[in-house]
């Protein structure tokens, strides 16, 4: 019984951690826009969702076979992601925040009609990238370490997310673009007098979190399937995770959205076991978003976040 | 314009919005009357949140929570905590059996009180954080109010429909020697109250209080330099916009006559950024327009209303699934484009217009 349930707890933090790959994917798109913008684009979930619609289509509709589609989507999503900052947010970005918040909420509202008009509120299903890797490699989908049997796409989905974060830290700490990225983020008047094409590169940023969003929808998209509404809930909990490991540090988001992952999950265990009788599913949501609260009052930028210093 | 020219200005127009919301009931039919009462719900509402987004510069993404406080608050006081079973012979707090009206300051009080609670912790938090903290609260309400049912009603909610003697959601409503139908009735219920609050609103923010609120937004290294206390001006403002939000909830619980956790979602939060954006952030008179474009506007997205006015072949793509999401959304982005500061901001707009044309032509 306890041997049982001590896999069982291993098990749901393996898929905790999976899970909260997904999250730190989206999290991390939600700290790049920030960074260039200021705001938290509440469109970004819509985004993804689009993207995973596209490659979708493209396999379904238009005979592509998977890995064609797969990079056609991340380069399509990059193009998207630059050509909402040019159009949509470029002529709102001076004044109130607000302003831009209510522009991201309209397009989170607008996207998500398109999706559902275009394709109809249908789910659908999407092959998981992992499917042909595995099989190629030699892989099984799963492998037994110790009893508890570990979902090798669960790895393979951590695996992505942390690759992703090696490969954005390379870009901005060791290619001329990451740095003037960091420049505009920083100080865009000061770039702006060396030469940066500033709001160029705040579009770049917009470019790569819509690249972000759309490797995590169709990491997420086979095993929940494809639905119009895919990434609601996952922008909920990507912001949280953004917030809880700070939401000025990209390693901040990755940590939180493991840390929100597990947490979780280990919740969902708690409720199974019955170790608290009060405790339900339906509270698993509401009793992370306390603990990330509580989290919030002892370290208010978040666990790698630096506080905000401004000059009176 | 002189202050005291505006000042009268100001209360001519008040006072001529009041009439006009006083005679509006005998020209429009009694289904728009329940409308017009929303959006006198709606305006409450955003008065309150104005005060704390607009003038305190605290965001909040969770105010559909205060209202929900509010809104349970009513509808226990009403029906008790039986659920889905209309108590008319009980009597006490908790057994219910309050007339409606009287629920109103109650719902009021009560979310104000929460509101105070919520922001002392929330003192810690600014910007991003904030709107973390508000948006967790309003997402996980509705599990824990379904979790705490012997007080709430769990996920079927309290019904406050067919209780004579406490609403005349089945009967007209006397009143002044008038009877009313129930949909006048909350109108002029929902108006007489958003009026007041208005007025209320305007008093509040017009002299020290309003002025510490707007140095805490601007400037909190100035205003604390200048002795205004953050942590007493920021208080408050959780506790008046919350109070304001408690009201609106309390006459949304008796509008629509029964509450359950999914009437006060998470977009009705997100709605009411919205309103108080597209209305004007820092501004009271412009949030009639923000009240009246979140209701309407997701009708007006489906066609309803301006179905004569616009091609057939554009109202039958609209009308397809998703449609109207896609045209709200859109008609949402070119407003931010187009008036920036919303309608009160292009309200001062025109205004400047007007006496700057005044002065320069006095100097000719």
């Amino acid at each position: 019984m306890v041997a049982a349930a001590f896999a069982d707890f291993m098990q749901q933090i393996v898929a905790g951690l999976a899970s909260g790959g997904i999250y730190a994917l989206l999290a991390l798109a939600l700290v790049i826009i920030h960074r260039s913008t200021g705001v938290i684009n509440f469109a970004q979930g819509e985004m993804a969702t689009l993207s995973t619609y596209i490659a979708w289509t493209l396999i379904a509709n238009h005979g592509w076979s998977y890995w064609p589609a797969f990079f056609a989507t991340l380069g399509l999503s990059f193009l998207g992601g630059v050509a909402t900052h040019r159009i949509v947010i470029r002529p709102v970005e001076r004044g109130n925040v607000l302003r831009i918040v209510i522009v991201t909420i309209g397009l989170l509202i607008a996207i998500n009609g398109f999706v559902i008009w275009q394709w109809s509120g249908e789910p659908q299903q999407l092959d998981s990238p992992f499917t042909s890797i595995f099989g190629w490699l030699d892989i099984p989908d799963t492998v037994d370490v110790g009893g508890v049997a570990i979902s090798m796409r669960d790895v393979g989905t951590v695996a992505v997310a942390l690759g992703m974060v090696v490969l954005l830290w390379g870009l901005f700490q060791f290619t001329k673009v990451g740095l003037a990225l960091r420049a505009s983020a920083v100080n865009p008047e000061e770039a702006r007098l060396v030469g940066v094409r500033v709001t160029w590169m705040l579009a770049l940023g917009w470019g790569l979190a819509a690249t972000l969003g759309a490797v995590a929808g169709m990491l997420t998209a086979p095993t929940v399937g494809l639905d119009p509404n895919l990434m609601q809930a996952l922008l909920i909990y990507a912001f949280a995770a953004a917030v809880l490991g700070g939401i000025d540090s990209p390693l901040g988001a990755v940590v939180g959205g493991l840390l929100l992952g597990v947490t979780l999950n280990v919740l969902s265990f708690l409720s199974q076991y019955r170790l608290f009788d009060w405790f339900t599913e339906e509270l698993r949501l509401p009793t992370a978003l306390v603990i990330i609260l509580v989290v919030l009052l002892v370290r208010p930028a978040g666990l790698l976040g630096h506080p905000e210093v401004k000059r009176v | 314009m002189t202050p005291r020219v505006t000042r009268i200005v100001g209360f001519v127009a008040f006072a001529a919005f009041a009439v006009f919301v006083a005679v509006l009931p005998a020209f429009i039919n009694d289904f728009k009357a329940q409308q017009y009462a929303y959006v006198g719900i709606y305006l409450i509402a955003l008065l309150g949140l104005n005060i704390l987004t607009g003038y305190t510069g605290q965001i909040s993404l969770g105010h559909g929570a205060f209202m929900a406080v509010g809104g349970y608050t009513t509808a226990i006081l009403m029906a008790g905590n039986e659920p889905s079973i209309a108590c008319s012979s009980c009597d006490g707090p908790l057994g219910g059996g309050m007339k409606d009206i009287w629920t109103i300051p109650i719902a009021g009080l009560v979310a104000g009180l929460v509101g105070i609670a919520f922001g002392l912790p929330a003192l810690r938090l600014s910007g991003l954080y904030l709107a973390l903290a508000t948006f967790a609260i309003a997402v996980a309400l509705p599990p824990f109010v379904k979790r705490f049912e012997e007080l709430t009603g769990g996920g079927s909610g309290i019904n406050l429909f067919g209780l004579p003697e406490h609403t005349g959601s089945i009967t007209n409503v006397e009143i002044f020697g008038r009877s009313l139908t129930f949909n006048d009735w909350l109108y002029y219920l929902a108006w007489a109250i958003a009026l007041v609050a208005f007025a209320g609103a305007w008093l509040a923010l017009r002299g020290r209080t309003g002025r510490a609120f707007r140095a805490v937004r601007d400037s909190e290294t100035a205003a604390v330099s200048s002795g205004v206390s953050l942590a007493r001006y920021k208080t408050l403002a959780y506790g008046i916009s919350a109070a304001y939000a408690g009201v609106a909830g309390g006459l949304y619980a008796i509008a629509n006559t029964f509450v359950n956790p999914d009437t006060f979602p998470i977009a009705l939060s997100i709605f009411l950024l919205i309103g108080v954006v597209v209305g004007g952030l820092g501004g009271l008179t412009g949030l009639v327009f923000g009240a009246i474009f979140i209701y309407f506007l997701p009708l007006w997205a489906q066609g309803e209303d301006l179905g004569s006015l616009l091609p057939n072949r554009i109202i039958e793509e609209t009308q397809k699934p998703g449609g109207p999401a896609i045209v709200y959304g859109v008609i949402l982005i070119l407003l931010m484009f187009v008036i920036p500061n919303g309608v009160g901001g292009l309200f001062r707009r025109v205004g400047q217009l007007l006496t700057s044309r005044r002065y320069s032509r006095s100097a000719k």
